[in-house]
């Protein structure tokens, strides 16, 4: 377990590290009051309701009282700086942090009503709900129809093997991959491009027909091409999934969110409309970092 | 622009010396190899120079005149005269007929060149075919392990010839007729052990080998595994898992002798369990080969890529269907790798086999894992340490078996894993 651990948290150091650009250093340190989120972070009858979250990685307090809803249907982005928590709350959202042995999640998170971090609630019926797309492509070194079919045979979605086909079709075809990869379904999924493997992912993730899609950077191993097809992905999927998006790029938040949320050093400072966010941010930091003086 | 040129030049000289400095090393390191290969190489030559005329057997070939007479026998179907009849002699004479200058007087002297079990062959043959009696054939016989020496290493000042001058003249002069040969030695693969070299063979250690190498497969190999997955996959991270962790690697520093105290203290003191069987030995092995497999399997479960399972536990795979769907497939190559080279020590394991008594004098090949065996490094060790010469040649024949066996299991290591290796 340990390495596991170590190996996930060194990652997500490594892509800190390596997006602070050099002899750049973050401003002054500008007072954060804890939980006073600016803009719009509530929303009516929403998908995900998370009341004053708390994450700790052993004694660091990595998540500093946040709260937000999550509306149906909607695909809201979270940027900030590197570090600033927004993939370690991302995580929280369908319970990836629980194989990480030190981390701790406290406060109310809710999907649909229904508490999360409930000692009795399934994780497995969570994450079949709860799809997620990683930062980095990884199919498994299985066939590209495998692949795709992984999640519906272990969640039994399938009693046939022409429904199961059926269900691998529509999914890549929703991922936009059918016509590429139709006739060689039974080639290994790992010599495919970057940008056709996270493809696979996405469609391995909707396969399932999971009620919301966490991604996490999913472009940033992409070329611009391949991002603009993500991309064009989340908007169609936008209209049946709820689709949270983390992203270093402001472009890409701003291209396919309707809200945006902007991290920093674990607050949440602020929640508005996308157009709000890039045209008028209300904080000063929000500012600042979306005008690129830092981050 | 000085400055520049100057700098250029600091570069080229650095350059040089770190070429220098690069070709030292690689020197240094082919120079290793060197001395590692040549000491493989002395090893294999001193081998098999000793044991190539292990492989070889002498045996003579004669005319033998059954004669009932002569033998005490006039029913070979009879048992209880086959018991008293006298096998001997018709060998003796027709060996008589083949030496002209041999008398009746050197009768003894001749019959030494015949192996003590000539006559044991003589009677099995007859007992097969009782109407050879009073016929003549022309079988071959094993020669006296003396002749087989003799004949094989005359010139060498290394073994002792046993044989009188006269004896000697007389093997020369049946080498030349053609009725003394040398041929591949399949006695030495047929045969149990044997106290006389050119009966002995290595069946018997061969099945023994075997036997308990199934019994340390069949339970090293699950247990092993299954203690990887729970210590690397299941086990909360304390203090005890750490002590348990620590100790496990601990077990595969201690001397192997040890295992054998303790499979002679609890399995044979404690559960009453037979002595020499390869049940025991297999058990014992077990103990030794554990920690190597724990741990080559632990190593190869770690270097399945965290990407993976986070995958798998995205699409909502449970911590159960994570393992046995994508963790193990993808370990699955290092951990054969490992058993089988955990295997292959167990092979040419000897020191806690002694303990259990495993090394005791067998001539019977085991038939089932409660039968008394012995293994093959332990044939060796048993012939290495016999007084009779030609036991060396055999030792030498055993060595170059076993290190056939432990090539065979190596090579299968390696052609495991690339079958099974995936690519990400």
């Amino acid at each position: 377990m340990s390495t596991l651990n170590t190996a996930v948290a060194q990652e997500m150091d490594k892509s800190d590290e390596a997006e602070l650009p050099a002899g750049e250093s973050r401003p002054a340190e500008t007072v954060i009051e804890e939980g006073a989120t600016v803009g719009a972070p509530y929303a009516d009858d929403p998908k995900f309701k998370l009341r004053d979250v708390e994450v700790f990685y052993g004694e660091d307090r990595a998540i500093k009282n946040i709260s937000l809803d999550i509306a149906r249907n909607e695909v809201i982005a979270f940027i900030g700086p590197s570090g600033c928590g927004k993939s370690t709350f991302l995580r929280c959202l369908n319970r990836m942090n629980d194989s990480i042995d030190i981390c701790r999640v406290k406060g109310s998170l809710q999907l649909d009503d229904q508490d999360l971090y409930d000692p009795k609630r399934d994780v497995v019926e969570l994450r079949a709900r709860v799809g997620m797309v990683f930062q980095k492509p990884n199919p498994f070194p299985k066939s590209i129809y495998d692949n795709v079919a992984y999640g519906p045979r272990i969640h039994g979605l399938a009693n046939r093997k022409s429904d199961l086909d059926d269900i691998v079709e529509s999914s890549l075809r929703k991922a936009g991959l059918w016509e590429e990869v139709k006739d060689r379904l039974d080639a290994t999924a790992t010599g495919m491009s970057g940008g056709q493997q996270q493809r696979l992912c996405i469609a391995r993730a909707i396969a399932v027909s999971p009620e919301v899609v966490l991604m996490d950077e999913p472009c940033s191993a992409l070329d611009p091409i391949a991002t603009a097809k993500v991309e064009e992905l989340i908007a169609e999927l936008s209209e049946s999934y709820t689709i949270v998006i983390v992203t270093h790029s402001m472009q890409q938040a701003a291209r396919v969110s309707h809200r945006t949320a902007y991290f920093h050093l674990g607050h949440l400072v602020e929640v508005n409309d996308t157009n709000k966010v890039f045209t008028s941010p209300e904080h000063e930091l929000t500012e600042s970092y979306i005008t690129g003086r830092f981050g | 622009m000085t400055d520049q040129l100057s700098q250029a030049e600091l570069v080229r000289k650095s350059l040089k010396r770190r070429y220098r400095k690069e070709r030292r090393f690689r020197a240094y390191g082919i120079a290793a190899i060197a001395i590692a290969l040549s000491a493989l190489v002395v090893l294999f030559a001193d081998i098999v120079g000793k044991g190539a005329t292990g492989f070889m057997k002498t045996t003579l070939d004669l005319q033998v005149e059954l004669d009932g007479e002569m033998m005490y026998l006039d029913d070979a179907t009879d048992e209880r005269q086959l018991k008293m009849a006298d096998f001997v002699e018709p060998l003796v004479q027709a060996l008589l007929k083949e030496i002209p200058s041999a008398t009746e007087s050197d009768r003894d002297a001749v019959a030494d060149l015949i192996n003590p079990y000539a006559s044991v062959t003589l009677r099995d043959a007859l007992k097969e075919n009782p109407e050879w009696l009073n016929t003549t054939r022309s079988m071959s016989f094993l020669a006296h392990t003396d002749v087989d020496v003799y004949v094989k290493h005359a010139g060498d000042d290394a073994y002792s010839i046993k044989l009188s001058q006269q004896q000697q003249r007389w093997v020369d002069q049946l080498v030349e007729k053609g009725i003394v040969e040398t041929s591949f030695n399949d006695t030495f693969f047929k045969n149990g052990d044997s106290r006389d070299p050119s009966k002995a063979g290595i069946l018997g250690a061969i099945i023994g080998s075997l036997l308990t190498m199934i019994v340390t497969l069949a339970l090293s190999f699950p247990i092993g595994v299954a203690a990887a997955i729970y210590l690397e996959e299941f086990a909360p991270q304390n203090k005890l898992t750490d002590f348990i962790e620590v100790n496990i690697n601990n077990l595969a520093a201690v001397p192997s002798i040890i295992f054998g105290l303790l499979g002679l203290a609890v399995f044979i003191n404690l559960f009453g369990m037979p002595r020499s069987v390869p049940v025991v030995g297999g058990l014992v092995l077990t103990l030794m080969t554990l920690p190597t497999i724990i741990i080559s399997s632990r190593a190869a479960i770690k270097s399945v890529p965290p990407s993976i399972r986070e995958a798998a536990e995205g699409i909502g795979a449970s911590k159960m269907q994570v393992v046995l769907h994508h963790v193990l497939p993808l370990a699955m190559p290092g951990m054969l790798t490992g058993s089988i080279i955990g295997m292959a020590q167990a092979l040419g394991e000897t020191a806690p086999l002694l303990l259990i008594g495993m090394v005791a004098f067998i001539v019977d090949v085991p038939e089932g894992f409660f039968d008394s065996a012995t293994v093959l490094p332990v044939q060796v060790f048993l012939w290495a340490g016999s007084p009779e010469l030609a036991f060396i040649e055999r030792a030498s024949a055993a060595i170059m078996v076993l290190l056939a066996f432990l090539i065979g299991m190596n090579a299968l290591a390696i052609w495991l894993r690339k079958r099974l290796e995936r690519r990400w």
